[in-house]
């Protein structure tokens, strides 16, 4: 069974059971999002996903598409409600993007470029501290960069069916850890689909050996903003 | 993976306690309260033999042992002392009380002695805001404390003393009632209709069994009763939603959670009322086809564990719940306890599911919503003490005597947990219309010079707004009313509030995990005199991002203490800031930027320390 409704006045279909950024998605709708990815659970916790339907604040990811609901995604005050969440994800940790490696293909950086972010926000930094974690001989993390998407989690738990990763602690304090006392201690391989490269979408899962690989010009987010290749859909 | 080095016979004890709850990972939360009673820390290790017993990863385990208060990877002491440390115990002299512990046990505030003795923390409201100072000594509660108290407490407490010797020195021949009744007073100061004045024995189940479920719910729909938690849903909708999905199985859950700071009224109900609110859980299994239900006590209350206990089993007994209730063939149902450990955000419906299952308590998406997806996937309803209550109450007397009080949109009466600055702090059970000067009047608070209603998620009203009337249309709240005399700084207390937010958020949102840190942060900034004129923008415009995407309840009241004393409030704020000046900005703490790099360069600065030279 499929309806339809309105995303930004344009007509999308949806089959039932789908959220409405899955039938965004496939209607070549790019819905900005963080922590959630293809393949992976729906989680809503980054928050950058939202959309108002019908006047009322949502994540898109995990809101179900209704017959005739109207979205607004591609809004000045929703853009601006995400400029504050990916601001918040920035200062809550440490992200230097000039020395990391992950500068180029980063999901963080990229949505705040999409986002049209080009100076620092009115929020404090909040300067972390947090260890590294290099025990691992093919993996490291630099929680310093983690944005708490889970990502990681949900692949480990569900795709390589591991459970490598874990969040523990509460609040500010809530974070990444690993199934041990640190990465070496758990059966995590660099060739876990959570270690690839597409799931951990800043540089806190860092596989050794490989950093900047690729030069300035021929990274992800050179060419293209974020959610070109959904974008792309919709042109063809 | 490697082991952990649990000594061989605490891991058979460990397994023993997972034996206990049939090594069944939803009971994780009993499992690691019990731990922590039996070991005072859990451990690494534990956390491995725990995680082996349940099927779970050990991470899995961490994430619940490490999200509530009361459960602690360090070890604590043989007995914890946690003292109340709401904004109303602050006032009330916590400070001299805190020193006083200190002293006399010769341990600082969130530390552990190194004899394992004593620890001694900070824990947000523990409900007894109408009798503070107060605290929590391992599982007995203490009240009005005073320097003189602690330091007879604390004495007794470092001779060996049990907690327990410090309520009455023959504790083992008290009953279940006067253990919880000593260690805490009900001060009902105003008993209504409904709940605190005489209520029969199940005079509500007797007339449930009378009637059809579908007619139970007509008459809570036709009553107008809606949630006394505070979101106010309609409780006969609620009820037949959960009656109308497709299942066999449901519960019931009662959220004996209150953890707004400045609440305490379900305590009183609980220890005063406990018959009618399993006779109102009942009720509703009834009207719903519920068989089982649970009992949701905070953390907080567990000196009232064994009361409850006591009254499931002597229910039990009587056949008013079990198999055949009042020999109704086929009306089964009966209540677990199941007692909370130290988080705020378990009184949001989902995050006490997810406690209820053992995992930390965080909110879930909705929808689906509980009454059609709750407890492991099982339609569910969850209520408030006061609402279970209520719903008995109606069915005794009938949805018209309950619509009849009240006025138009909320019906009926309602508790009100009275603290802070006044004569009379306590429970007030008043139909819903009164205004705030009225109860203000009651309590002996006219001197008030604002007053929070519902709770720092609630409103704080300033004098000019006291003839605001207590009804879901106009001040909704779910009772709290603290009481703020003219002497009291209103940054402080919002301050304080915002940091009580922070502690309590889940983390599981950016908006909340991250935005109410910011919100502090600036409002500490307007205490410290360091706010410039566009901070009070700043601070408007940052909740409304927080309101509008955060993920549950919790985000989107949070910033409530700022923006309702912004509103109500200016001044206090425009006070506090400094226009910028000609090149730096007033606000700008030269000092505290410099004083990092003092450090690093192990040298004083040419150009901002005066005394360079020297």
């Amino acid at each position: 069974m499929s309806f339809t409704f309105q995303i930004d006045g344009e007509d999308v279909t949806a089959k039932e059971g789908q959220t409405i950024m899955d039938a965004a998605d496939d209607a070549g709708i790019y819905i900005p999002r963080l922590c959630d990815h293809v393949g992976l659970r729906h989680q809503g916790g980054c928050r950058v996903c939202t959309v108002k339907v019908d006047g009322r604040s949502v994540a898109a990811c995990t809101q179900p598409a209704a017959p005739d609901l109207t979205v607004e995604n591609e809004t000045p005050h929703i853009n601006k409600l995400r400029r504050d969440l990916v601001g918040m994800l920035f200062n809550e940790g440490n992200h230097l993007c000039p020395i990391c490696e992950a500068s180029g293909n980063c999901e963080l950086q990229a949505m705040a470029y999409r986002l049209g972010m080009t100076e620092p926000t009115r929020f404090p930094y909040l300067e972390p501290c947090r260890p590294l974690d290099a025990s691992h001989p093919d993996i490291a993390l630099d929680n310093n960069r983690c944005i708490s998407c889970g990502r990681c989690v949900r692949a480990s738990q569900d795709v390589d069916g591991k459970g490598v990763f874990g969040y523990v602690g509460r609040g500010i304090h809530r974070h990444i850890a690993a199934n041990g006392v640190d990465l070496a201690d758990t059966d995590a391989a660099v060739t876990d689909f959570a270690i690839s490269a597409e799931v951990c979408p800043v540089g806190c899962i860092i596989r050794k050996r490989e950093g900047f690989a690729r030069p300035i010009g021929e990274r992800d987010y050179d060419k293209h903003l974020i959610g070109h290749d959904i974008e792309k859909k919709h042109d063809d | 993976m490697k082991q952990g080095s649990t000594p061989h016979a605490d891991q058979e004890q460990i397994a023993l306690i997972c034996a206990h709850y049939q090594n069944d990972p939803h009971r994780m939360l009993d499992i690691l309260r019990d731990v922590q009673d039996k070991f005072r820390c859990i451990s690494r290790g534990t956390m491995q033999t725990v995680a082996d017993k349940t099927g779970l990863t050990q991470v899995a385990v961490e994430g619940v042992a490490s999200f509530y208060a009361f459960l602690s990877l360090e070890p604590k002491g043989r007995v914890t002392i946690r003292l109340c440390d709401d904004i109303v115990d602050r006032f009330a002299g916590l400070a001299a009380v805190t020193e006083a512990f200190e002293h006399t046990l010769g341990v600082t505030v969130g530390q552990t002695a190194v004899d394992g003795a004593f620890s001694l923390e900070y824990t947000p409201c523990i409900g007894m805001c109408d009798q503070a100072p107060a605290a929590m000594i391992n599982d007995v509660v203490v009240t009005n404390l005073t320097t003189e108290k602690v330091h007879k407490i604390a004495t007794a407490l470092k001779e060996g003393k049990s907690p327990q010797d410090l309520i009455s020195d023959r504790f083992d021949e008290l009953s279940a009632r006067q253990r919880a009744t000593r260690m805490v007073k009900n001060n009902i100061k105003h008993a209504g209709a409904v709940l605190l004045g005489p209520v029969p024995d199940d005079a509500g189940l007797k007339q449930a069994l009378e009637q059809t479920p579908v007619q139970i719910i007509d008459q809570i729909e036709a009553s107008g009763l809606r949630g006394c938690g505070g979101a106010g849903f309609t409780t006969g909708l609620k009820w037949r939603f959960a009656a109308q999905a497709d299942n066999n199985r449901r519960f019931i859950i009662c959220n004996a959670d209150e953890g707004e700071p400045g609440t305490f009224k379900d305590r009183v109900l609980l220890t005063e009322r406990p018959h009618l609110l399993i006779e109102g859980m009942t009720i509703a299994a009834r009207a719903v086809g519920a068989r089982e239900g649970i009992l949701y006590l905070r953390g907080e209350y567990v000196y009232l564990r064994e009361l409850l206990e006591e009254i499931l089993a002597e229910r039990r007994a009587k056949g008013l719940l079990g198999q055949n209730i009042m020999d109704a063939a086929g009306f089964d149902f009966d209540i677990r306890l199941q007692i909370g450990a130290g988080a705020y955000i378990c009184g949001e419906e989902g995050a006490l599911i997810s406690s209820c299952e053992g995992l930390p308590g965080e909110p879930k998406t909705r929808p689906p919503f509980p009454v059609t997806s709750g407890y492991l996937g099982f339609p569910t309803i969850v209520n408030n003490v006061e609402t279970f209550c209520h719903a008995a109450r109606i069915l005794d007397r009938g949805a018209e005597w309950f619509f009849d009080m009240g006025t138009a949109g909320s019906h009926g009466t309602k508790l009100f947990s009275v603290s802070g600055d006044c004569i009379n702090p306590g429970v007030y059970e008043l139909p819903y219309g009164l205004s705030v000067r009225e109860l203000l009047e009651m309590a002996g608070g006219e001197d008030a010079a604002a007053v929070l209603v519902g709770g720092p998620s609630g409103t704080m009203i300033a004098r000019d707004t006291f003839d605001r009337k207590l009804t879901f249309d106009d001040l909704a709240t779910g009772g709290a009313i603290v009481i703020f005399s003219a002497q009291r700084n209103i940054l402080e207390i919002v301050e304080y509030y915002m940091s009580f937010f922070v502690h309590e958020s889940c983390g599981y949102c950016t908006p909340c995990r991250v935005g109410n840190v910011f919100l502090q942060k600036a409002v500490a900034k307007f205490r410290a005199g360091l706010a410039n004129p566009a901070d009070i923008s700043y601070l408007s415009d940052l909740s409304a991002t927080i309101i509008e995407t955060s993920r549950c309840g919790l985000g989107m009241t949070s910033p409530n203490p700022i923006l309702s004393t912004l509103e109500n409030f200016p001044l206090v704020y425009s006070a506090m800031v400094k226009p910028p000046q000609d090149r730096l900005r007033a606000t700008f703490d030269i000092q505290s930027a410099i004083s990092d790099a003092r450090v690093l360069a192990k040298r004083r600065s040419s150009i901002y320390d005066k005394d360079f030279s020297k």
